[in-house]
């Protein structure tokens, strides 16, 4: 019944390569013609494999794009601005519908528009990246220590994995970015969650956002612990160090690695709800959070000032959800031949 | 089974623990005095402050206030509010809201979702099957917070067809905050679905019904429906306890006075054991829907015995 799927067929002549890789599963075990070249393997890798496969697949460069561009926006805001100042702002502006002069309008203070959408990308970004990357290192670390070495250690871990999960993200973090700016550890300011800003956002959704990459290095790593690979450096007398970052992980990070990409986008919509919700950033920082909530209260005489920033955050978000999607079908053996 | 379920149950207690234990050190932590501030601009007499803050056991240190907030939660006293309401009164004042509101969103999770799964499952490369694809994309890429305003400006504001705020109309108001609070589990519902449903149409017993000369139809409705569903249905039932604490946007939105709602009021006010006490409830509600699905997952599929 499977077959019956023209365009994939169409997409995917891929008569060819299951010969190929036919060919190259018997040189692995040894039956092949000894002039295989052991190089060769190396283009086939796993990642080898997904980069052929995402070449193909238009979401995968529309989000590519997509994200470009906005990383572009993100680091180089004056040049996007067309030339506006966000910061000067005059009042007899207030509010004026977009024109071809001022592409998005005028804010109510009078502000261009455009301009202070264009400086909301930074912020965006580098939370939405950061709060990635730390997630990414507590989920690997925490998720493989709790797969490797298994028993006692296994059971604490994922009980206390439990705990975060069972905490909505948007709800934590609000009640932790609240609490925040008058945290006191010993009697000293706790550093980064009491100043109110990107920082402190970004350790909020990690705090509150590390444990499905958690579950799931620690899946993988549990399935290719008991690999014969892996026996056999431990035979050589490798340590449980080396085992884990040289040859387990390298194997064990494809699916966090697409839940990551994805990630950068609901993270950087997080920030946006909790901005939204007030406890995020706040004026004079830029945020599309901050433009949307404002906008809030002139939905009925002013759309364009929700609208416009809304459409800039869902096509970020959507960048990211893209990449993520592209990546996780390329990844995916069944998805091919 | 029962040993299953029974060592669940055990297992669920530390994690309840936990959690009620983080949300109570955070809220510990709030700032401002409280009792300051329930006194407003004429301070309390002293004796009076010291009084109140025995009473809320304010200047016991956190693990001693944690023991004797927990003691009293099992015993289903959820404390009270710094003006001597009972926060179970708020609960169960507010929880109905929440409920429906979660209903509604799962209505429109199994209606649109699987219906839209099923159409793209069943005819892979399609043209509705692209359509679903493309539009799942879209749903799930576009925060609630920019679904929501944008759906109450258009369908509230200048279309009109739904209020555009608030909980006045009965079931009707709750129709377009349910769908939005739905909208990303419906397009994972429908993916889901749809994977699930196309994954079981090549399995062998689908090729020896139709060998046997059942017709397509029969096929589908009968045996590879009722396999493929089990996936999706598990995801609803984990979702039920999601939608319930993650209604904090879509309630902030439509201005429906809900749980999500009561917490973020209380955060404002400082008003910690409400805080704790919803978001304690909440946690629960995730941790009983999570373990209801484990079970649903035996029941439903004779294969899975948790031993």
């Amino acid at each position: 019944m499977s077959d019956r799927d023209p365009v994939a067929a169409a997409v995917d002549p891929k008569g060819a390569d299951l010969r190929h890789d036919e060919v190259q599963a018997g040189a692995t075990s040894g039956l092949a013609a000894p002039d295989v070249d052991p190089v060769d393997e190396k283009q086939t890798s796993l990642w080898g494999d997904a980069w052929r496969e995402l070449r193909r697949k238009p979401f995968f460069w529309i989000g590519g794009v997509l994200a470009t561009f906005f990383l572009l926006m993100a680091l180089f805001p004056a040049v996007f601005a067309r030339g506006a100042d966000p910061r000067s702002c005059s009042l007899s502006n207030s509010i004026d519908p977009p024109s071809s002069a001022h592409w998005f309008g005028y804010d109510q203070q009078g502000c261009d528009y455009l301009a202070q959408v264009v400086y909301g990308a930074r912020n965006s970004l580098q939370i939405g990246f950061t709060a990635v990357l730390g997630l990414l290192v507590v989920g690997i670390v925490v998720g493989a220590v709790a797969g490797y070495f298994g028993g006692w250690v296994d059971s604490l871990l994922a009980r206390i994995t439990d705990v975060f999960y069972a905490l909505p993200l948007i709800l934590g973090a609000l009640i932790l970015l609240r609490v925040g700016p008058e945290a006191r550890f010993f009697g000293e300011p706790v550093p980064i969650i009491s100043e109110r800003g990107p920082g402190a956002i970004a350790v909020a959704l990690v705090i509150f956002g590390w444990m499905t990459a958690m579950r799931l290095v620690r899946s993988q790593v549990i399935a290719i612990k008991s690999s014969d690979y892996v026996a056999a450096a431990r035979a050589l007398g490798a340590g449980p160090l080396r085992i884990l970052v040289r040859h387990i992980l390298p194997n064990a990070v494809a699916p966090v690695i697409v839940y990551a990409t994805i990630s950068v986008g609901a993270l950087i919509a997080a920030e946006a709800a909790l901005t939204f919700l007030g406890v995020g950033l706040q004026r004079p920082d830029y945020s599309w959070g901050l433009q949307i909530s404002e906008g809030q209260s002139l939905l009925r005489t002013a759309p364009f000032l929700v609208l416009i920033p809304s459409a800039v955050l869902s096509l970020t978000v959507m960048a990211f959800v893209m990449m993520g999607d592209a990546l996780r079908d390329a990844l995916d053996p069944r998805q091919r031949s | 089974m029962g040993r299953y379920v029974a060592r669940r149950l055990l297992l669920t207690i530390p994690v309840l623990i936990g959690a009620s234990f983080l949300i109570f050190a955070m809220v510990y932590a709030l700032p401002g005095d409280p009792i300051r501030a329930l006194a407003g601009d004429r301070p309390l007499p002293q004796a009076v402050q010291a009084a109140l803050r025995a009473e809320f056991n304010l200047d016991d240190p956190l693990l001693v206030q944690y023991g004797k907030y927990a003691a009293g939660l099992v015993q289903g006293d959820f404390g009270t509010d710094f003006s001597g309401r009972p926060v179970l009164d708020t609960i169960t004042q507010r929880l109905p809201i929440t409920a429906t509101l979660t209903a509604v969103a799962v209505v429109f999770e199994i209606i649109i979702g699987i219906t839209a799964g099923v159409l793209a499952g069943l005819r892979r490369g399609s043209f509705i099957d692209n359509l679903v694809l493309v539009s799942t994309t879209l749903v799930v890429s576009i925060p609630i917070l920019v679904l929501g305003f944008v759906s109450q400006y258009v369908f509230g504001v200048r279309l009109g067809w739904f209020p555009v705020a608030g909980v006045t109309q009965g079931l009707y108001s709750y129709l377009l905050p349910g769908f939005i609070l739905a909208a990303t589990s419906l397009a994972y519902v429908a993916r889901l679905t749809r994977t699930s449903l196309a994954d079981s149409l090549r399995a062998d017993y689908v090729r020896t019904a139709r060998a046997k000369g059942l017709d397509r139809r029969t096929v589908v409705v009968r045996h590879t429906l009722r396999n493929s569903l089990i996936p999706v249905v598990t995801f609803i039932g984990a979702d039920i306890g999601g939608l319930l604490g993650g209604a904090i946007i879509t309630e902030s939105v439509f201005n429906i006075p809900g749980l999500g709602r009561a917490v973020f009021d209380s955060i404002t006010r400082q008003e910690g054991a409400v805080v704790v006490g919803i978001v304690t409830l909440l946690v629960f509600f995730f941790i009983f829907f999570n373990l209801v699905v484990d079970v649903l997952y035996a029941v439903l599929d004779p294969r899975i015995r948790y031993e």
